[in-house]
């Protein structure tokens, strides 16, 4: 493949032109423009955490305001029975949708990277208006058609297939539809870089050597895609763990999970200390999936770097 | 090898360089290194570029042709060495303050630009009148040929046309000295071929100091009057390209400058080489190896001649190998025998199709004797011999 | 294979447009209620999106945002990226990390963030505060295209642009900006688009002071169904369908999804 032609003159170019070990380094105005954008993220989306951290430990009091204060009540209260079985549940239904979401969608991508431009366009942009879309409006769409008074069961009644319309939502499925629609975008946007380098020729070597399209698409795609598919994966489980409004109009309280629950500690049950103490807690899981991801993903960019030494 | 000592390039230059009355060196490279972490690009070159001369740099992917060429732009700087233009110590002026046009091997042309601003852009950053640019700008695009096309976006020209866009905007300036990287490398063989005559003679008309950087041994003995052949960040040796191509000083540059055999054997005295047993006179050269000691001999293809075996002339006579015919390559206009003799690698004998006409007919197979007259023998180093 | 394909497609049209046909339909029924099938279209509950003053408000209080919004993530975004790109400098992984996690993180986290920021400096409801809090979490849009602008720039460009005279300032006025600007621009249309369908940053940040749309829509989803709110989804989903189109004949949409940059 072209990671072995590259020519040694082309490793000369890459090698750092302006900056380097000897260079003249970092001009004055270089270094503001990174810096001033850092501060700008450091404020106001670093500092943000610090303060959470701190507030985690306020004391809530009537009226919807917190005092400063050292308690642990948020942080008990997140650890009682009540609030780690809600945890696990948002733990399982989000690892659920995310194997059905990454099961569906990367057969999709990979069909959708094989395709002429003239086709591919239009997919690509229903998969980015489909991401773009307000999780209120999908929210809203999808109890429309599971509701009673119309979608779905109207149709099958209508078609004779069904005595009398019946209502899906609020509902376990209905919640893991809806998070599959807001996370199947995502998916498929997170695997087509990936997905779109494999060569064209190392399919059609397999299918030359007698493997049909689909046992290719098993035996080479999927396998030289694992990576890429245990990062889609952890993505995507990150993203439908933070969904908010799906699981507050397609579920019942039971199937909330722990974003519905910081928005509603937030603000219609006034209490920030708790919302902020259960944001660390799914910041902490989060950021955990990320590390994981990034490093996957490191780990496969230095098996690379490695085929091009040899 | 000849990078510790200063190489000067007006010594055994080519006519043109020794018929000029006063020569002075436009571009001064003296003891220049550049490393990457632990490779050397670039390692303690100096040279000497006289003013008004065609340049190349010669040698494989990965010499440092292209990271010397970067190190004179300004693109790059050196670990150590000093670099000098028209008598300036120019070593550490940033590439926008140096008096240099460059070509680039992707060429390089703004593509949000027309041809006419791609052209003009060197001079509106100068600060330029506008009507001085306008006018300047037209001279150049006769001066390349594109008369008519100022207007045209360059996704809108061909691979030929882009190269002259190219050419005409690195010369908008007047450069003192003119920088070509690879400039011929994205364009079909047929085209380039007929660019690079044209190059050559516009820089003869311009008379302007051009380096060259390139892998094409064709292209550099086409458009040069000087080739620096390098391997391995070293210059390997340096001279008119006639003189490189007959009198290579290494197997390296034997190799890379042109095909050829190269016969391992050892000393036998004076001017004699013993090669699988049997003696080769050289040209008689100035140093003396010590009987017994590895010499290397270089003899070109097209020198070479084939002997059919059996008929009157002495087998045991100089400068000659038996050996059996492996392959025939037939192209038409010339032909290529290949000869086995029992070394690594096979022997290449080339001729002409008449020379094929007039003599036997040759097959896999058949016995033949090579024989490689005495003054086609070049000695070279060979360090690389194991 | 072609079946499977075939099968694999049609699901994924079905399922993601479907429901917004079903919205499409409820739109257009001229009934107050929803009721199947649909006896009577109309289009007037478009009209009410431009005439109910509380609806206008929702949508000039979402552009109030987005506008500004995306502009303060590409104004983040662009000198970063270029710093970035340009110098190389050490621990380069560790600042595009910061501009990379706002986005990946729970936005809700940002949200909860964002409210106790401003709780903390005492301004609490203000539209400012959104479109601050929007910009930074969706600086990471513009970074990200940016980013891959700026690696699709043949490096000799610029270089060419040195040698032809031009200093750091020039050549990034003359060249490197006008070769980025179909990357900024999507950039800044897609921060746009994602700030304009944004809820939960801008309900926690401001939610009660400053109706947006996402809001108005939830608030009004809460007493009941319109077919008002039918009415604004599809014209949110048209907006964004029109602007991706534009984007997909502006550039290569491939391209700017990553498709064909080789990490070699």
């Amino acid at each position: 493949m072209t990671v072995v032609e590259t020519p040694a003159d082309t490793v000369e170019l890459t090698e750092p032109v302006i900056h380097d070990e000897d260079g003249p380094g970092m001009s004055w105005s270089g270094r503001i423009m990174l810096m001033v954008p850092t501060l700008v993220l450091a404020v106001f989306f670093l500092g943000p955490f610090a303060l959470m951290l701190r507030t985690s430990f306020y004391r809530r009091i009537q009226g919807g305001f917190y005092e400063p204060a050292f308690v642990l009540e948020s942080w008990s209260r997140l650890g009682s029975d009540f609030y780690i079985d809600r945890a696990l549940f948002s733990l399982r239904i989000c690892l659920f949708v995310a194997a059905v979401t990454v099961m569906f969608a990367f057969p999709f991508t990979w069909f959708l990277t094989r395709m002429k431009a003239r086709y591919q366009v239009p997919l690509l942009i229903m998969i980015l208006a489909a991401l773009t879309l307000s999780e209120v409006i999908v929210a809203f769409a999808w109890d429309l058609i599971l509701g009673r008074a119309s979608g779905i069961s109207n149709i099958m009644v209508w078609l004779g297939l069904m005595s009398e319309p019946q209502s899906y939502t609020p509902g376990y499925w209905a919640v893991c539809i809806g998070l599959a629609y807001i996370a199947f975008p995502y998916c498929v946007l997170t695997l087509y870089p990936a997905l779109s380098r494999i060569d064209r020729e190392l399919t059609e070597a397999s299918e030359t050597l007698g493997a049909s399209p689909l046992r290719t698409f098993f035996n080479v795609v999927v396998p030289l895609s694992r990576t890429n598919l245990v990062a889609a994966f952890l993505m995507v489980f990150v993203f439908t763990l933070g969904s908010y409004i799906i699981g507050q109009v397609l579920g019942r309280p039971e199937h909330w999970t722990l974003s519905v629950f910081i928005s509603d500690q937030a603000t219609y049950n006034s209490n920030v200390p708790f919302a902020a103490a259960i944001a660390m807690f799914l910041t902490a899981v989060s950021l955990a999936i990320v590390g994981v991801t990034t490093w996957l993903g490191s780990r496969q960019g230095r098996a690379r770097q490695k085929a091009v030494a040899v | 090898m000849l990078t510790e000592s200063e190489i000067d390039l007006r010594t055994g230059a080519s006519e043109a360089s020794a018929t000029e009355s006063s020569v002075t060196e436009n571009l001064v490279l003296e003891r220049v290194t550049r490393r990457f972490g632990s490779v050397v690009a670039v390692d303690d070159v100096s040279l000497q570029v006289p003013s008004g001369q065609l340049v190349s740099f010669l040698g494989p992917s990965g010499c440092g042709k292209t990271t010397l060429l970067r190190l004179i732009a300004g693109l790059d700087n050196p670990n150590a060495g000093t670099i000098r233009l028209a008598g300036e110590d120019i070593t550490k002026r940033p590439a926008h303050q140096r008096d240099i046009g460059m070509v680039f091997q992707s060429l390089a042309l703004f593509p949000h630009l027309d041809v006419r601003r791609n052209i003009g852009y060197g001079l509106k950053i100068r600060r330029t009148e506008k009507a001085v640019v306008a006018t300047r700008v037209a001279e150049l695009l006769r001066l390349v040929d594109l008369d008519g096309l100022a207007d045209r976006q360059v996704s809108q020209l061909s691979g030929g046309q882009r190269q002259r866009v190219a050419i005409a905007r690195a010369l908008a300036r007047n450069p003192a000295i003119f920088l070509l990287d690879e400039p011929m490398s994205a364009l079909d063989a047929n085209l380039r071929e007929s660019l690079q005559v044209e190059l050559r003679l516009l820089q003869q008309q311009l008379g302007i100091t051009t380096i060259m950087v390139t892998h094409d041994q064709r292209e550099a003995m086409t458009m040069s009057d000087v080739i620096v052949v390098l391997n391995q960040g070293r210059i390997e040796q340096v001279g008119p390209p006639l003189e490189v191509y007959r009198s290579p000083k290494t197997a390296f540059t034997a190799k890379f400058l042109g095909a050829t055999n190269l016969l391992r054997g050892r000393s036998a005295g004076r001017a004699s080489v013993k090669i699988e047993g049997r003696l080769f006179d050289v040209p008689p050269t100035g140093d003396f190896r010590a009987v017994g000691a590895d010499m290397t001999i270089s003899a070109r293809p097209a020198d070479a001649e084939l002997e059919i075996v059996g008929s009157d002339s002495d087998d045991r006579a100089p400068n000659r190998l038996p050996g059996t015919v492996s392959f025939v390559r037939d192209l038409g206009a010339t032909f290529e025998c290949f000869v086995d003799v029992g070394l690594a690698e096979p022997i290449v004998v080339q001729g002409g199709s008449r020379d094929l006409a007039s003599g036997p007919r040759l097959a896999r197979g058949d016995v033949v004797r090579v024989h490689f007259p005495m003054a086609s023998c070049v000695v070279v180093d060979d360090p690389e011999r194991v | 294979m072609r079946l499977f394909r075939f099968f694999v497609i049609s699901a994924v049209v079905i399922f993601l447009v479907g429901p917004l046909l079903v919205v499409g339909v409820a739109s257009l029924n001229a009934n107050q209620f929803l009721d199947f099938p649909v006896t009577e279209f109309s289009g007037k509950w478009y009209g009410a999106l431009l005439t109910d003053p509380q609806w206008r408000a929702s949508v000039s209080n979402s552009l109030k945002i987005a506008v500004p919004g995306a502009g303060l993530a590409v104004l983040i975004a662009l000198p970063m990226a270029y710093a970035l790109h340009q110098w190389r400098p050490r621990f380069s992984g560790v600042f595009m990390a910061l501009g990379v996690l706002p986005f990946m993180l729970p936005p809700v986290i940002s949200a909860v963030g964002a409210l106790v920021l401003w709780n903390e400096i005492g301004r609490p409801g203000q539209i400012e505060n959104v479109i601050i809090a929007h910009g930074v979490f969706f600086s990471t849009v513009p970074l990200i295209t940016i980013s891959l602008g700026l690696a699709g720039i043949d490096p000799s460009i610029q270089e060419a642009a040195t040698t032809l005279g031009a200093d750091g300032r020039r050549r990034f006025f003359t060249v490197t900006f006008p070769l980025l600007v179909p990357s900024i621009v999507t950039g800044y249309v897609a921060a746009f688009v994602l700030s304009l369908n944004e809820y939960i940053i801008a309900f926690m940040v401001a939610g009660f002071t400053v109706e947006t749309l996402p809001i108005k829509i939830f608030n009004s989803l809460r007493y009941g169904f319109t077919p008002t709110i039918a009415a604004v989804s599809i014209v949110f989903t048209g907006i964004s369908l029109g602007v991706l189109t534009m984007l997909a004949r502006f550039g290569s949409l491939e391209r700017l999804l990553g498709a064909g940059i080789s990490d070699t």
